[in-house]
């Protein structure tokens, strides 16, 4: 199997081909937007970081900020600076520039405000589209896939149908040599020992479990029981009792595949098959992670129907509810609810979705892309802001 | 008999129903190859839970073969089997919080 990529100087595969604006920093958001909205070709990326945190969650900013540009989907990236952040700026750009992509730093103090920054990022965008433009899909294997897994506004079915078709579809990606990126500690609570004895070795199933005692101690910390913020009011109604019950629900995407490695959030993984990256369950923070990782296509599973894509990383959305399948026509892409009815055989509806997957790597949209449902989208932060 | 739930373990001591049960309705809750059935004693809402056997004040609720909680009152066969009644045991900074002003 294959699907048409675009080849980037660095071996990675891009599913897509925009031109990058991303705010460095949160006073810089109107502007990345305001080029972003004049140049078609071009994806918008705000946060509300980078400024006036602790110096871990400032190095985090920059690290998911270079992550972001070094996206694949991504054929060059333009900088938005306000001039005077905490994100090291410098840093974000070398990055960048060492996978060969075209990078260029717009500060807004330097350019003179908002239309003059405006005027020459336009005219920087509207070249940089034109200049990738020029580059064309070909064959690439399903090797160079690197597909996001995510579950959100999950009830009983997810657990029961589209976290394990997405499991075996995992399954067969990793055998192909592609690579999965798993994320959503938080939803490991419970359900870690079954994840810990899938890592290839001793030490990194420890790594696992050391995260997940990492993610309870913060939420611990609070000094309350968590029920409510996780399982969500939305799970809750959908049945999930408790987070060990929808952690062993979620669990089910990685399939059996071996985890390879553990990484910090926003980090690139290092090698081929499946890989646990920190992160929480929260969409607009869990999804930003995963393009930093470099995920070059999301398939995110979802009971009651969540909406929510990314700018510039395709996200496939599932559903194991023929409810949510019929009444959210416009949310979601996919349905594998025939898997409960007993109609469909879970290895055919996993085949489907890795069709799906496929297809959406070779220019396939999905709805959120057609209907622009992306903007939330935000860096995790750990620290206070200060 | 048509299937109405689902029991994914067979060790498991509640069962998923897949569509809405009333009160006093059949549950038909597969097991692999092997079904049981039961009537329900509350309505359970579709992607709910239900008791497939009565389960003590404070023993494992188990989904998947893995505890998921523990009951917080005795649970007859045929309840419906969510926050009412269970706990969860992890995540609990308010028992951390209570065992450190005690």
């Amino acid at each position: 199997m294959s699907f048409l990529g675009y080849r980037r100087a660095d071996g990675q595969v891009g599913t897509r081909n925009y031109v990058g604006v991303l705010a460095t920093v949160a006073c810089a958001n109107e502007v990345a937007l305001g080029i972003a909205n004049q140049v078609r070709g071009t994806m918008a990326f705000t946060h509300q970081q980078g400024c006036c945190q602790t110096p871990p969650d400032l190095e985090r900013v920059t690290r998911t900020l270079a992550g972001l540009g070094c996206n694949p989907n991504l054929a060059s990236v333009i900088l938005v600076s306000l001039g005077c952040e905490g994100t090291n700026v410098t840093a974000v750009a070398e990055a960048i520039r060492a996978t060969g992509k075209p990078v260029e730093i717009l500060a807004i103090q330097e350019s003179g405000g908002l239309a003059n920054t405006l005027a020459k990022g336009t005219l920087m965008a509207q070249k940089l589209v034109m200049e990738a433009s020029r580059v064309e899909r070909e064959p690439c294997p399903d090797s160079a896939l690197v597909l996001g897994l995510k579950c959100g506004s999950s009830d009983t079915t997810s657990g029961l149908a589209p976290n394990p078709a997405l499991g075996l579809a995992v399954e067969r990606l990793t055998a192909a040599g592609g690579t999965a990126v798993m994320g959503e500690v938080t939803e490991f609570i419970g359900a870690e020992h079954v994840l810990a004895a899938q890592a290839k070795d001793e030490a990194t199933g420890r790594r696992i479990l050391d995260l997940v005692e990492r993610m309870e101690n913060r939420v611990k910390a609070v000094g309350v029981d968590m029920r409510g913020g996780q399982p969500t009011p939305g799970n809750i109604k959908g049945g999930l009792t408790t987070i060990e019950e929808k952690s062993l629900g979620a669990i089910a995407k990685a399939g059996r595949a071996v985890v390879q490695g553990v990484y910090e959030y926003g980090e690139r993984p290092q090698e081929k098959g499946l890989v646990v990256m920190d992160s929480p369950g929260r969409e607009p923070e869990l999804l930003t992670g995963m393009a930093a990782a470099g995920c070059n296509v999301i398939v995110f599973t979802t009971g009651r129907g969540a909406p929510q894509g990314f700018p510039f990383v395709p996200v496939l959305k599932v559903t194991g509810n023929r409810n949510t399948w019929e009444t959210l026509v416009d949310h979601m892409d996919l349905s594998v609810h025939e898997v409960i009815d007993g109609s469909e055989s879970m290895p055919a509806a996993a085949n489907r979705l890795y069709d799906a997957v496929l297809g959406v790597a070779g220019g396939v949209t999905t709805k959120a892309e057609v209907s622009g449902y992306f903007k939330a989208m935000d860096i995790y932060v750990t620290g206070p802001v200060i | 008999m048509i299937r109405n739930a689902i029991i994914i373990d067979a060790g498991d001591n509640i069962a998923t129903v897949l569509r809405d049960v009333a009160a006093g309705g059949e549950v038909v809750a597969g097991s692999g190859d092997d079904t049981v059935v039961l009537a329900a004693r509350d309505a359970i809402p579709f992607g709910h839970k239900v008791a497939v056997r009565d389960i003590a004040e404070g023993e494992s609720i188990l989904k998947y073969g893995a505890v998921i909680g523990a009951a917080t009152q005795p649970i007859a066969k045929g309840m419906h089997v969510h926050v009412q009644n269970v706990v969860s045991l992890r995540g609990r900074g308010d028992l951390a919080a209570r065992e450190t002003s005690a």
